[in-house]
């Protein structure tokens, strides 16, 4: 079995990394990774501004940011893209590639659950340096771009890195709408084979294994990196234990 | 494209059947890999307590092999990979017992047991060694301490993280439309495509999702909030 394993890796390692290219779309673990990086990069900006918007005493910015959020935890991410899928040709006239579709897609979806943890990020924050900031003559937009912010974000890093891991646990949800990625080349792979399924999903799954542990520990690492620089730094006032990020994510 | 009419799918006798089949079907999964999971992360649980480093490295391995594996490519694994290599009797069983669904709920919940564990485990470490020593010195055994005195605590101190991944593991139910189980989400496209109406069919899905969702949250919340679960800090 293992030595199946290994035949069928070096016989299709450039469809499993690259796809068909460049003899068709870029596929594989290449197209999985752009996808991913670009999915939570852009996913970024629009997360930031939910989050504000969620904190916001206005009420016109609160209860849209806060209906969105809502909406996007209780629909399956599956759903979503089927939605999108169907629905953005109807909406614009004209047909969309897969992996458009797919990354319109994390980007909404990875939108509203970072804006819970930048959210969460800002909470965590003591009261104090908002205040601080005010007295010191910066403006509410002010004090969050210069002071809040920037330490929020710095204390988020490792859940946003593990946002970064689900993110790429969900791109395999492009499968369903024929996105050319990793997923989708194993599959393909076992349609030409047809012998041994066993085998390639076993790969596929091994492939994500390695990929998604080995970040999973660098968030780990820089968790606890952050925590010691924190407790060493921080005077105990301005220590706050552990920033309240707690992981909605479930699995994907 | 038609107008947008509601109840022309709503009231269809076809596609209203679908559609409630699939719902029952997205139920049937939830609920089996639900309970799946849920025993499976209480057994994995009190394996990891054993006093025994192989136990506890099992289980970690357990734990991140259906963590850091998508969940999709898990239920292609069972149902493509595994499918075929077991024995024969047994693969023309589940051929005529709706292996799909079988699998869904063996992959879902196999894999949301990884959850419900780690959840559990931050849970028990939130409770202070003095229970288990006072529940020894009261008589009870090892599995007595666990069963009455500790795994109650955890449970409730694991509650919010445990209705969170409930919440995903409902979700998640909409993958095994992917091994081609007739749940919601697959009732949905199959009457999308037969109606034409793409607005309507993924508006009632999304409500239906979203109502069980919420429902979900609300009673996790609800949960969290009764005084006497929040009491045992």
């Amino acid at each position: 079995m293992l030595s199946n394993m290994i035949t069928i890796i070096e016989d299709n390692w450039l469809l499993l990394l690259i796809g068909q290219y460049p003899n068709g779309p870029l596929g594989g673990i290449v197209s999985t990774l752009i996808l991913s990086v670009l999915g939570i990069v852009l996913a970024f900006p629009l997360s930031v501004l939910i989050a504000l918007a969620r904190l916001s005493h206005w009420k016109v910015l609160n209860w849209p940011a806060t209906a969105l959020v809502y909406i996007v935890r209780g629909v399956p991410l599956l759903m979503l893209i089927l939605l999108v899928y169907f629905l953005v040709p109807l909406l614009i006239g004209d047909s969309v590639p897969g992996f458009v579709t797919m990354l319109c897609t994390l980007v909404i979806y990875e939108g509203a659950f970072l804006s819970e943890i930048v959210r969460g990020g800002i909470i965590a924050l003591p009261a104090g340096q908002m205040d601080a900031a005010r007295a010191l003559g910066h403006s509410h937009v002010g004090a969050m771009r210069y002071v809040i912010l920037p330490q929020a974000l710095y204390n988020m890093m490792p859940s946003i890195l593990s946002q970064f891991v689900s993110t790429i646990k969900e791109t395999t949800l492009g499968y369903v709408i024929n996105v050319p990625e990793l997923t989708f080349a194993a599959s393909q792979l076992n349609n030409r084979l047809l012998t041994k399924p066993f085998e390639i999903f076993a790969i596929l799954a091994i492939v994500y294994f390695i990929v998604c542990w080995s970040l999973s520990e660098l968030a780990n690492q820089l968790e606890q990196r952050i925590a010691r620089q924190r407790l060493g730094e921080d005077p105990p006032e301005a220590g706050p234990s552990q920033p309240g990020t707690a992981r909605i994510q479930g699995a994907i | 494209m038609k107008g947008f009419d509601l109840l022309a799918v709503l009231t269809h006798p076809q596609f209203s059947q679908m559609l409630l089949s699939g719902m029952k079907m997205t139920l049937v999964i939830a609920l089996g890999s639900w309970m799946l999971a849920m025993s499976l992360g209480f057994i994995l649980l009190v394996i990891r307590m054993l006093p025994l480093k192989a136990a506890d490295q099992a289980v970690a391995a357990y734990v991140s092999y259906h963590r850091n594996v998508p969940t999709l490519v898990q239920l292609m694994l069972w149902y493509f990979g595994i499918a075929n290599i077991l024995p024969a009797g047994l693969q023309t069983w589940l051929g005529d017992h709706n292996g799909e669904a079988i699998f869904a709920i063996v992959g879902l919940g196999l894999c949301q047991a990884a959850y419900f564990s780690e959840d559990l485990r931050s849970g028990f470490r939130s409770i202070p060694p003095g229970q288990d020593e006072a529940a020894r010195a009261l008589g009870h055994s090892y599995l007595g301490a666990m069963a009455y005195v500790l795994l109650p605590q955890a449970f409730r101190h694991a509650l919010p993280a445990l209705i969170n991944h409930t919440v995903s593991l409902f979700k998640n139910s909409s993958l095994a439309m992917a091994i081609g189980v007739a749940e919601l989400t697959h009732a949905v496209k199959e009457v999308e495509n037969l109606s034409f109406r793409v607005f309507e069919a993924y508006l009632i899905a999304t409500v239906i999702y979203l109502a069980c969702s919420l429902l979900l949250m609300a009673l996790g919340a609800w949960l969290s909030r009764d005084p006497a679960t929040t009491e045992a800090a």
